[in-house]
């Protein structure tokens, strides 16, 4: 219960913690317009993209809030290969600040936070852990905790004891995964992509839920990330597709010659569309979540900064409340869904690669008594 | 713009990462749950056919009890019929027997009233026999005693002589 208990104070320090960089940056803003006439119009605007990006973008180092010109924020490892000055690794606060960016080994931070070489000529790998990087092994930490203590359970109590817990709580989620998804897509052969599936399921939600965390990375919003998931669904239905696969794919039987010809390039785009679909899809999906929630507080500060007075925030500021708490609520919802669309239609995906070709031949036989 | 640039950074640690968890995960989380799963599940499907097949033995039993029933419950009307039927006999032989015994005696005492009978008869007839010789000799002697009647009587007793 104690346990639980300080679960929640955690999770309440985290959400005042995390609404103070808006009203800090408002203050610090609003003090400068004060101070200089003539950059009043400038500094006093509340620019909102600049915001929502910097928080769905990847950084690094994590951004909690700031209080006046005191950034808090941790520091993340920086980590570097170059050909010439081979690896390099070092703290990201020895860049500097934002607003005071420093060149440290030859490298700096560029406005967009991504590392640039002070010699424009010379290429380097960049494999810092990033905010997003950070997030990931979060994530993965809780998963691997979660899933072993699950399993450890499992082993322990053996097959006939009533599930109890957390077991209770996952054993319908991998139950689903199993019975809704992987069965009815993959037929006979489903206990193979079993794992494959559960790990992307399990990854993708918890990414997506820890991303909705107030000052929580957009991992799971990262083209880079869902490319990378995509690929390895792609990688997989490459490996297992069999003969029929590929067969219809390229000649498909029963096909005039001249249709072939367009027939057979669209197949093979539709073949690479499949991962760029999955990965565009979680992409898109997480970052309008982010973007939304982050738009709707964002309109707090908008119309404060409307006219001299900014009660109009104030008064919206429940109205804003009131829209990010429902947005969250369909994130929350959001982030299970997509996770089950990204593995079932990677279920979907490998299931049509690996289907026998029984349906097809009856179909082949029609058309051949057709031509007849 | 930014935002659809791939990082290779980030990309490297994802693939990295994911491959790892996916590793672990197979081997010392999804495996077990998997089969526990399994073997639950097939745990349930045969406690349940076992619980079918259970519930058939056991109406079968309950057939077979019934029959037994049935079985015991017609021996036991046979026996108890048997017994009757025994008893009966029994009380019809032991009346038979005292009747024939009950004649017998009363045969027998028949017979020895009807001895006795005789006896006193016999005797009656002998006492009736000497009281009527006696009777006769002191009638005899009382009509005898006259000459006359004497010489009447010879006379009578030699004609019926005479006759024959």
């Amino acid at each position: 219960m104690t346990g639980k208990k300080y679960l929640y104070l955690v999770g309440l320090a985290w959400v005042l913690l995390m609404a103070i960089p808006f009203t800090k940056s408002y203050a610090q803003e609003h003090h400068a317009a004060e101070a200089k006439a003539e950059t009043k119009e400038e500094a006093s605007k509340f620019n909102a993209s600049e915001i929502i990006f910097g928080h769905v973008s990847d950084a690094h180092d994590w951004h909690f809030f700031s209080i006046g010109e005191n950034h808090i924020s941790l520091p993340l490892p920086i980590i570097i290969y170059s050909k010439t000055k081979g690896l390099s690794v070092f703290s990201s606060s020895k860049f500097g600040h934002e607003g005071h960016r420093e060149a440290y080994n030859g490298y700096t931070l560029d406005e967009h936070n991504k590392i640039a070489s002070e010699d424009k000529s010379e290429s380097f790998y960049d494999f810092s852990i990033t905010k997003n990087v950070l997030s990931m092994l979060i994530g993965v930490v809780l998963l691997l905790i979660i899933m072993l203590t699950v399993a450890k359970k499992y082993k322990q109590n053996g097959a006939n004891v009533a599930p109890s817990g957390f077991q209770n709580a996952l054993e319908p989620v991998i139950m689903f995964v199993r019975d809704d998804v992987a069965k009815p897509t993959l037929g006979a052969k489903y206990q193979k992509y079993m794992p494959l599936l559960l790990t992307l399921f399990f990854f993708i939600w918890i990414n997506n839920m820890l991303g909705l965390l107030p000052g929580g990375a957009n991992f799971t919003g990262n083209i880079t990330v869902t490319a990378c998931l995509a690929l390895i669904s792609f990688i997989v239905l490459l490996i297992n597709a069999n003969k029929h696969f590929w067969g219809h794919l390229l000649n498909p039987p029963g096909v005039p010659l001249p249709i072939k010809f367009l027939l057979v390039p669209i197949e093979i785009m539709s073949l690479f569309i499949k991962p760029i679909a999955l990965a565009i899809r979680l992409f898109a999906n997480i970052l309008a979540g982010h973007i939304i929630i982050l738009s709707i507080i964002s309109l707090i500060f908008i119309f404060s900064k409307m006219g001299q007075n900014p009660a109009a925030g104030y008064g919206f500021s429940i109205v804003s409340l009131a829209f990010s708490i429902f947005m969250f609520f369909l994130e929350l919802m959001v982030a299970a869904i997509q996770a089950f669309i990204f593995t079932n239609l990677t279920a979907v995906f490998i299931g049509q690669a690996i289907e026998d070709g029984h349906g097809h031949e009856e179909h082949d036989h029609h058309h051949e008594e057709a031509t007849a | 713009m930014e935002l659809l640039k791939p990082a290779l950074g980030l990309f490297f640690w994802a693939l990295l990462a994911f491959m790892i968890v996916f590793l672990i995960l197979k081997k010392f989380a999804w495996k077990p749950i998997l089969n526990m799963l399994n073997e639950r599940e097939t745990g349930i499907a045969n406690a349940l056919q076992t619980a079918e097949k259970v519930k058939g033995e056991m109406s079968a039993m309950k057939a077979e009890n019934e029959q037994l029933m049935k079985q015991a419950h017609e021996e036991r009307s046979a026996m108890l019929k048997e017994a009757k039927e025994i008893k009966e006999k029994m009380i019809t032989d032991a009346k038979e027997l005292a009747k024939t015994e009950a004649n017998k005696i009363i045969l027998d005492a028949q017979e020895q009233i009807n001895r006795s009978k005789m006896a006193a008869i016999t005797e009656v007839k002998n006492e009736i026999g000497l009281l009527s010789v006696a009777v006769a000799e002191k009638i005899l002697r009382n009509q005898l005693s006259q000459d006359s009647a004497q010489d009447a009587y010879v006379k009578k007793l030699t004609e019926e002589i005479k006759m024959n």
